[in-house]
């Protein structure tokens, strides 16, 4: 196929403990460190193997949001990317606005494959994969595992509550990754001097044809209630003895 | 008047312990009339099932060849052509309902809302969000359909005494033929299902090996219980990765949960916080898994264990 469209989404890394706004707003961003979603990492190294394999032209990373955003798309760049578009707007979207803009893009840029992360570790809600490949007419496969091309098909293996379960698709299609997929490679330091030069093209939102549908309005965020610290027992038979007590053993 | 169209979960055969537990989340929003549909080759059996739920008005069956293994882009146009009259349309926060919902919603154009944990409102909502971290509480625009997935481990099966009546229904869709199933490879186990089973022992990479593993099942099998593994385990390959447990795995909420070598990472507390009582076994009494253990145990596990299964045994 002539090129695979990645989606990039800059959200708080992983390893940061995230904590709730005293007021309710959303939570604690600043000076909080900011990475790629690491769905979407697993989705650029498996487009970027494939295209190692011959079996893709070009890999373009594509992200949504304000100038900041660039960083994380120079990462992608440097990954391996060939380019980076970055829709432009200061405005947070929802997940099917979001699905709206990929699919504006897929429009000018016609690939034969978008892979995007399942999920985005921000606001956990595992939809905008699914929505693109609605609003496309387009087969999904989603918490991929596995991605073997096929001429213009796929066969994709997904990891579903019951075990792992097989589909073929024709292509083009929407692939959504899992962590079991692959592991993404390291940039090395040649690599972010490379990925300076390599072209960013910026969009803004108002050159799409998209139009917003009625977000969901957001009342508060709280801190989530936590469990109490419980007891400590000294051995195997104190344990049972405790369950017992409880009913349940 | 909430009209909710709610999607059953099966396996062509039989209807999964998740759809009820969905009925019991749509039981909370506020007037609700509560029909479900079966998406399948032959539904009968599994509108049977359906039908004894509590609180449900009807079922609508409805069958079709192209309906015999669950692919969202062969549902997802039913379930809008069925949709037109109903206020809600729900399915369960299962890799089902997650595959499904959202490209409902979008070929509705509107937002959907994803692992509903507690209804406060016909169109508010509170889900979890940042792996469990913050709870949002979210409101759907009132004149359009909301579309949802429900977390199931926030809710509690309904009963299972009434007789609710059973519509076979056709709908005029567009079925797609770009999408095609190949097969399922399921873990054979005979052990309870993770996510409906009332106990549950897991094990983390404290294990050390897929041998190790044996006594964890023993154990298990021993008890009666479901066995789950840390992220940590599946990615050393322990297990395979459908037991799981944690935001990246399976949501679950036994009465009793045993955590077996598992230093309890944020991602894998998300995943059980809601279970009964949790037990923990850690030679690392610093262990994170201990601040949320209703019984910690200190101590190496290859001693622990066989303990254990003597006592129990």
């Amino acid at each position: 196929m002539d090129k695979i469209l990645v989606g990039l989404k800059r959200v708080v890394d992983y390893n940061v403990r995230v904590r709730v706004k005293s007021d309710g707003s959303g939570v604690e961003t600043d000076g909080v460190k900011m990475s790629i979603n690491p769905f979407d990492e697993i989705a650029l190294e498996e487009a970027l193997r494939i295209r190692e394999r011959g079996e893709a032209n070009e890999v373009v990373v594509v992200s949504i949001g304000g100038t900041e955003v660039q960083q994380q798309l120079r990462t992608g760049l440097a990954m391996g990317a060939d380019r980076a578009i970055l829709v432009e707007t200061g405005d947070p979207l929802d997940s099917l606005m979001g699905a709206k803009v990929f699919n504006a893009l897929v429009e000018r840029e016609q690939p034969g494959l978008v892979i995007l992360g399942k999920q985005a570790i921000d606001n956990d809600n595992n939809q905008t994969g699914q929505m693109l490949a609605a609003i496309w007419g387009r087969p999904q496969a989603t918490f991929a595992s596995e991605l073997v091309l096929n001429g213009d098909k796929a066969t994709v293996t997904r990891e579903v509550d019951v075990g792992l379960e097989t589909i073929e698709v024709d292509l083009p299609a929407v692939v959504t990754v899992d962590l079991r997929l692959n592991e993404p490679r390291y940039v090395k330091l040649p690599d972010i001097m490379k990925a300076k030069k390599k072209p960013l093209d910026l969009v803004p939102l108002a050159d799409l044809d998209v139009t917003p549908a009625a977000s969901l309005n957001v009342i508060s965020y709280e801190a989530p209630e936590q469990r109490q610290k419980g007891i400590m027992v000294e051995d195997a038979a104190a344990l049972v003895a405790a369950l017992k007590d409880k009913g349940l053993l | 008047m909430s009209k909710i169209l709610l999607i059953a979960e099966h396996d062509g055969k039989t209807l999964n312990a998740a759809t009820s537990k969905v009925v019991a989340c749509a039981v909370t929003i506020p007037d609700a009339e509560i029909d479900i549909a079966i998406f399948a080759a032959d539904g009968a059996a599994i509108a049977a099932q359906a039908a004894q739920l509590d609180s449900v008005n009807k079922i609508l069956q409805v069958d079709n060849v192209a309906n015999k293994e669950p692919l969202a882009a062969i549902i997802a146009p039913q379930i809008v052509a069925l949709a037109a009259t109903y206020s809600h349309v729900i399915g369960s926060s299962s890799t089902f309902g997650k595959d499904l919902m959202p490209r409902v919603a979008a070929l509705l154009n509107v937002n959907q809302i994803s692992d509903i944990m507690q209804v406060t409102g016909s169109h508010t909502f509170r889900r979890p969000t940042y792996a469990g971290n913050a709870v949002l509480t979210v409101e759907a625009p009132a004149d359009q359909p909301v579309v949802a997935t429900v977390r199931i481990a926030s809710y509690r099966a309904v009963g299972d005494g009434n007789s609710a009546a059973v519509e076979a229904v056709s709908v005029d869709a567009d079925l797609p033929g770009h999408t095609r199933f190949i097969g399922l490879k399921s873990g054979t186990s005979d052990r309870p299902d993770l996510q409906s089973a009332a106990k549950v022992i897991s094990g983390g990479r404290a294990l050390g090996s897929e041998e190790s593993f044996e006594m964890i099942y023993k154990l298990a099998d021993t008890m009666g219980a479901g066995v789950g593994a840390s992220r940590a385990a599946v990615d050393a390959g322990y297990v395979p990765n459908e037991m799981q447990v944690g935001q990246t795995g399976k949501i679950i909420a036994p009465d009793l949960y045993i955590a077996i070598g598992i230093s309890g990472a944020i991602q894998h507390l998300t995943g059980i916080k809601d279970a009964g009582t949790i037990v923990a076994i850690n030679k690392d009494e610093e262990a994170p898994i201990f601040e949320v253990a209703d019984i910690g145990l200190v101590g190496d596990l290859f001693k622990i264990v066989p303990e254990l299964q003597d006592l129990v045994g």
